[in-house]
Order: C-alpha cells, then sequence, then structure tokens
C-alpha cells in the first residue's frame, strides 16, 4: 500500500467541531525546574479525549505519563509550570482553556473534582487517615452541590453501594484503615465520580492491586464508561490492560506521544519502534514457554541529559543518522500516528 | 525427573503461624495462618513458580525454607548430590550455616535490598569471607566475574548502590545470591518492581545463569505470564496451602482449579484475538487469621456447593496430558490417581 498517498494533515477545524470531544490537548509542555536544572518532563504532548470512550496512556516510569495527568487537574507542584500548549475542556457548549485558569483559583476549583476527576495510584496513601471515609466522599458533594446533609448522606451511601461495598450505611462511618487495598481503590472511585464527572482520570488505578481484584475495578470503570457515557484517560505501564480495556491508546516515551492511535492500530499494527519493542518484551499468557520475549537494549536515559533528536534513538534497532533530527508526526490513517523517520521501513499490513 | 533421587528440597507439611497477641499481658489470642501445611517436591534444575495474591503466604513460604522465618512446624529436607539427606528445620543456627551456602535469595525491592553505605564489593564480600575465602585480591577477583557474568562491567564493584537503576541493582542482587555458588535460588518477586523492558532482561540472565550454573530456582511472583514462560511447574497458592500444582503449560491448558482457573482469567493479556470472559471473583481474600470452614476459597467461589463449606479439600493427584496435576477441590470431575 502506498503510505504517501494516505498521509493527510491533521485538520484542526474538524476537531473542534467534533462533539465528541471531552478534553482536547494541544502540544502541551510541561517543565520542571530544580537546581537550577530544567527537566522538560512534557514536551509537545498532544491527544483527545473523547466522551465514552477510554484513552490509554502507556509507557515506562518517568516518561511524564503522570505529569500529564497531572498538568490537565492542575495538581502540579510548585516548581513546575505549564511553559506552552492548550488544554482545552469542552464543557456543555464552553470552552474552557484550563492552562489560562489561576492554579488555586476559584474556576479551576469548581471544574476539579466536579467535571474533572482523578484517581490516584496508591490507595493507601491517598486517603486521608484522619478521617471517615464517607466524610471524605461526602465533602465532594458538599462543595459542588447544593445538596443539604441528609441527601449528601444518602447518596453518599448510595455511591458505595454502587462500587460493590457491602453493608455500605455501616461502612460509610469507618476509617480508610479498617478498608482493604481493593476496597480503598472502589471508595477512591466513588469519590471521583460522586458529582458524576464528564472526565475521569485514573493514574495507575490497579498497579498496587491483585489481579483479582483489578478485575473487578475495570469491570467497574466499564459500567461508568458505559453508563454515564463518561471519558476516561487511564494511566498504566501494562499492555495487557491496555488490550483489555482501550479504545485509543497513546504510547509515550522520554516526554512525547511516540504512537497513537486506536487500540486496533496500535496494537495489531504497531509502527514505532518503542511501541514494537514494548510488545516484544512481556511474555503473554498463554503462549507457553517458547516464546521469544526480547528485551529493549539500554535503559531509559537521564532525564537531565537526554539524547539529541529523537530520544528513543540510542536504544532503537532501526536508528541512523536521520534519527538525530527529532521527527514530526506523521499520519500513517485517520487514527493512526507514529513519531518516528523510519515508520515506512516498520509499517506493516 | 519424578525420580525421588533428583528431588532436592522436600517440603513435608510444612507450617508458618504467627501469633496475635493483644492485652495487657501481650497473650496470644489468635494465630495468622501464612503457610498452612504445605508439600511440596522441588526437582534439581527446575524452575518452580510459586503463583497467589497478596497476603497468600508465598514470600512466607520462600522465607521458611531458608529459615529466614522460623517455621512452626513441618519439615523441610535437603538433599545433596551425594545423596545425603539433611532436614534444615531441626538444625541450630550454627548447624545450618554450611546450607546457607547451598539456599540463597534474590528479594523483592532492588532498592531496599543493598546497604546504602557499602559499595557493591563491600556487600558482595561478606558472604565470601564467611565461607572462607580470606584473600582480598581473590574476592575482587571473584566479584568482578560474577558481575561480568551478570551483564555488567566488573568496575562498578567500587560503585555505591545509589549509582545504580532499579535494574542493574536486581542484578547485583542475582551476583550477591551467586557469589558462594548456591544450588537453589529463592527468587522473591525479583522482576515485580522492574518495568517492563528492564524485567525482561532480568528473566533472560535468569534463564542464562541457570543454563550456565545448573541452578534450581523457586520462582515467586503474582505475575502468571512471568511464570508460565520462566518455570517447569507452577504451584498456585491461596490463604497458606497449595491449591494446585502442575506442569505450567497445563495450568494454562488444562486448569483443575476454579481459583486458578479465575487468575488466569483475570489477567490482562497484551493480544486483541484472545479476549476472554473475565470470571469476576467476588469480594476480597479472607483474613488468614480467621479462614473460612471448609474449603478456604469457597466464599468467593462461583461454582461452590455445599460440600465446599464443610469439608477441606486434600491436595489429590491427577493426571492431565501424561503429567502429574495436582489440585484441591472437591468438584473435579476427574479420575483421582494414587
Amino acid at each position: 500500500m502506498d503510505l504517501e498517498t494516505q498521509q493527510i494533515h491533521p485538520n484542526k477545524d474538524k476537531m473542534e467541531n467534533n462533539k465528541n470531544i471531552a478534553l482536547s490537548v494541544k502540544d502541551l509542555k510541561t517543565y520542571f525546574y530544580t537546581n537550577n536544572r530544567c527537566n522538560k518532563a512534557v514536551n509537545g504532548v498532544s491527544f483527545d479525549i473523547e466522551k465514552g470512550k477510554t484513552l490509554c496512556v502507556v509507557g515506562e516510569s518517568g516518561c511524564g505519563k503522570s505529569v500529564t495527568a497531572s498538568t490537565i487537574m492542575q495538581l502540579l507542584p510548585t516548581l513546575s509550570r505549564i511553559e506552552d500548549g492548550e488544554i482545552i475542556f469542552y464543557k456543555d457548549e464552553e470552552k474552557i482553556n484550563i492552562e489560562k485558569l489561576e492554579r488555586n483559583g476559584k474556576e479551576m476549583r469548581e471544574i476539579r473534582g466536579s467535571d474533572i476527576a482523578m484517581i490516584f495510584q496508591d490507595p493507601m496513601t491517598a486517603l486521608n487517615p484522619v478521617y471517615t471515609v464517607g466524610f471524605q466522599i461526602a465533602e465532594n458533594l458538599q462543595y459542588h452541590t447544593t445538596m443539604n446533609k441528609k441527601e449528601i448522606r444518602e447518596k453518599t451511601i448510595s455511591l458505595l453501594d454502587d462500587m460493590g461495598i457491602p453493608l455500605p450505611e455501616q461502612r460509610v462511618d469507618e476509617y480508610p484503615h479498617s478498608y482493604s487495598g481493593g476496597m480503598r481503590q472502589r471508595a477512591m472511585i466513588a469519590m471521583a465520580m460522586a458529582c458524576n464527572p464528564k472526565i475521569l482520570i485514573a493514574d495507575e488505578p490497579t498497579t498496587a492491586l491483585d489481579v483479582t481484584i483489578q478485575a473487578q475495578i475495570f469491570e467497574l470503570m466499564d459500567n461508568l464508561k458505559k453508563n454515564y457515557n463518561t471519558a476516561i484517560m487511564l494511566i498504566t505501564h501494562d499492555m495487557g490492560v491496555v488490550a483489555e480495556l482501550a479504545d485509543n491508546v497513546a504510547v509515550m516515551y522520554m516526554g512525547n506521544i511516540v504512537e497513537s492511535g486506536t487500540a486496533d492500530d496500535v496494537l495489531r499494527r504497531p509502527t514505532h519502534p518503542y511501541t514494537k519493542a514494548l510488545l516484544d518484551s512481556v511474555p503473554v499468557l498463554g503462549r507457553g514457554r517458547n516464546q521469544d520475549i526480547k528485551p529493549i537494549k539500554g535503559s531509559t536515559p537521564d532525564a537531565y541529559d537526554r539524547p539529541v533528536g529523537c530520544q528513543f534513538a540510542p536504544r532503537c534497532n532501526w536508528a541512523d543518522e536521520s534519527c538525530k533530527i527529532m521527527p514530526e508526526i506523521t499520519n500513517i490513517s485517520t487514527s493512526h500516528e507514529v513519531r518516528c523517520h523510519k515508520y515506512k521501513e516498520i509499517f506493516q499490513y | 525427573m519424578n525420580n525421588n533421587e533428583d528431588i532436592v528440597l522436600k517440603l513435608k507439611n510444612l507450617k508458618v503461624h504467627f501469633p496475635v497477641k493483644a492485652g495487657v499481658f501481650k497473650r496470644t489470642v489468635a494465630h495468622v495462618k501464612a503457610v498452612d501445611g504445605v508439600d511440596i517436591d522441588i526437582y534439581r534444575g527446575e524452575v518452580l513458580g510459586l503463583a497467589g495474591e497478596s497476603g497468600c503466604g508465598k514470600t512466607t513460604l520462600g522465607k521458611a525454607i531458608l529459615r529466614l522465618v522460623e517455621p512452626t512446624g513441618g519439615q523441610v529436607s535437603y538433599n545433596a548430590t551425594d545423596n545425603e539427606i539433611t532436614e534444615l528445620t531441626s538444625l541450630t543456627k550454627k548447624e545450618m550455616d554450611p546450607f546457607r551456602k547451598k539456599l540463597q535469595i534474590v528479594f523483592q525491592d532492588p532498592h531496599s535490598s543493598l546497604n546504602p553505605a557499602f559499595t557493591i564489593f563491600g556487600s558482595l564480600e561478606e558472604p565470601l569471607k564467611k565461607y572462607g575465602v580470606s584473600k582480598r585480591s581473590e574476592r575482587r577477583k571473584i566479584i568482578g566475574d560474577l558481575l561480568e557474568a551478570v551483564n555488567m562491567h566488573r568496575e562498578y564493584m567500587d560503585r555505591y548502590p545509589h549509582e545504580f537503576s532499579g535494574g542493574q541493582r536486581q542484578r547485583i542482587g542475582i551476583a550477591r545470591a551467586l557469589c558462594i555458588d548456591p544450588e537453589i535460588i529463592v527468587c522473591d518477586e525479583a522482576v515485580s518492581a522492574l518495568d517492563v523492558s528492564i524485567q525482561a532482561q532480568v528473566l533472560q540472565l535468569l534463564m542464562k545463569l541457570r543454563k550456565e550454573r545448573n541452578l534450581t530456582y523457586l520462582f515467586i511472583t503474582h505475575d502468571l505470564s512471568v511464570t508460565e514462560y520462566l518455570c517447569d511447574r507452577i504451584a498456585v497458592m491461596y490463604l497458606g496451602r497449595i491449591v494446585e500444582l502442575c506442569q505450567s503449560e497445563d495450568l494454562y491448558k488444562n486448569t483443575l482449579h476454579p481459583y486458578s482457573e479465575a487468575l488466569i482469567s483475570a489477567i490482562p493479556v497484551a493480544d486483541l484475538d484472545k479476549k476472554t470472559k473475565r470470571i469476576i471473583l467476588e469480594g476480597d481474600v479472607p483474613s488468614p487469621v480467621n479462614p473460612p470452614s471448609g474449603c478456604p476459597f469457597h466464599p468467593r467461589c462461583p461454582k461452590a456447593q455445599d460440600i465446599c463449606k464443610t469439608k477441606v479439600p486434600e491436595l489429590k493427584k491427577y493426571s492431565t496430558d501424561g503429567n502429574e496435576h495436582y489440585a484441591s477441590c472437591h468438584l473435579i470431575n476427574q479420575p483421582e490417581i494414587s
């Protein structure tokens, strides 16, 4: 198939007219400043989150996936700032530029927790141990809705019930320490879902949990997506999770999205050498003992001492002189994008 | 392979019960039955996987074999190459010393298992000193060779742990376990804390070392896809007991126990063509202080019958594809073999 004829340029107007987009990130750059050094943690990231769809952001530790999530929520530490780019949140008919809002200003606080909610990685530390779980869920409702005390309590109990927590009337007054890991994570999701957010950002929600509990949480998230048309951004490092849950996938490496597309595009036709290597490096259950796993050579570079040009070049088998220049994003098909000079050699249908 | 002489380590009814103390006088009020009667034979040269959810006792079992945690019941017998059988559990601490040379462990967290105040040489020379390599130059040579065996530079031995990445530290941990030439290595979640691309490097290293040095591994992990790739046999644990033990391919192809079935179905597989229906288990793992009556799995089991609530199933022997297959469930429709 001739690739040249397929290349189309991203049509900005078309995207903005698309009513299904809940959040659009354009060329986002977030830098951290410490000890007179600058860590370009997120360096030009663009993606859209669609309503009722799950976008999975995949990458290894330190690739900037969590920073992207915190940037959207404006939960960055003080020594960092949004350098460039846009985060547009489509609230009903309104367009809100999140990056222009004050970090702890009134507008941002109104969005955070009610329109965009986040689930954190570690349910053990994300809940406050000195308040009851019920109080922590109710806080959200108290702040963002006009319900009275009685209604809030009823809603809190029904939220816990929806999450499959046994005896919610009793559990609502218990402290986080008497919850198990899986139950805490479900309480976190209840908290996030309290105000029916339009966007749910889940930062490795199941990494600290067992697979059987993970399956329960995924089932819950799938139901939320179906019943409330919530847009979900799921951050993970596990390609298995991507295959199970994702509608769209973005693969990140060292602060860039190196490949994005539908789950079908990325998993069946991986085109960036990093995506390919990532898929080849994990053993897949059911393929037996004779499967060939290929480690990626070397290790992730130091964030303060980045390679010139393509960030993956030093670990890439295809790399040559041309990779000294940062490749641009190329569209392979309408949905599938890749950031690589060599994609034509790798691409296969 | 099933020849008795090939058994290097025999666990018989191994139990580790931790007392729960309460009240002013710290009286023992209950026991956490972390490991509750485990029988396994580990054959020489095999890789035995030990899988299960957190809290099922797999780490405790690994540590009890090395007597890092004292077993409260049962036996661990070690069979030397010259067929001399020693019961490790009855030895005193001092008598245990020569056997520590045969059994080593690689810990889960590469960030906390190396002493930050010691150089790599400092950490790695300790076991050599203890086991009679008195010349410093000799120790330096051995450690240099070992670092090369785990794909690192010799010169790294004079560096400190903080200078290394997680994957490198885990390889140092492996080198430390290897330095007194053990026969058996217990790998306690040795790759779980690593990024996927690094995990593959360490897995391949473990395979390479096993071939070169004829090692036996007890590979403890919660990740069944890793066990399937690496192990000859897999044991699945639930609440301190082995519920299924079989050849690794049989666990996937001919699953017998409903718990293993649910565990396998819950694992996300990076393959779009292999989407299976997830079996969702209700609730969490029950507390090992007060395990359910009968089959410990019955409150979560989708197939549970009345018999499961009262009678504890025994680990029975079955045969699948001509291989030995142990499982403990009342509801298996297969003839038991003796």
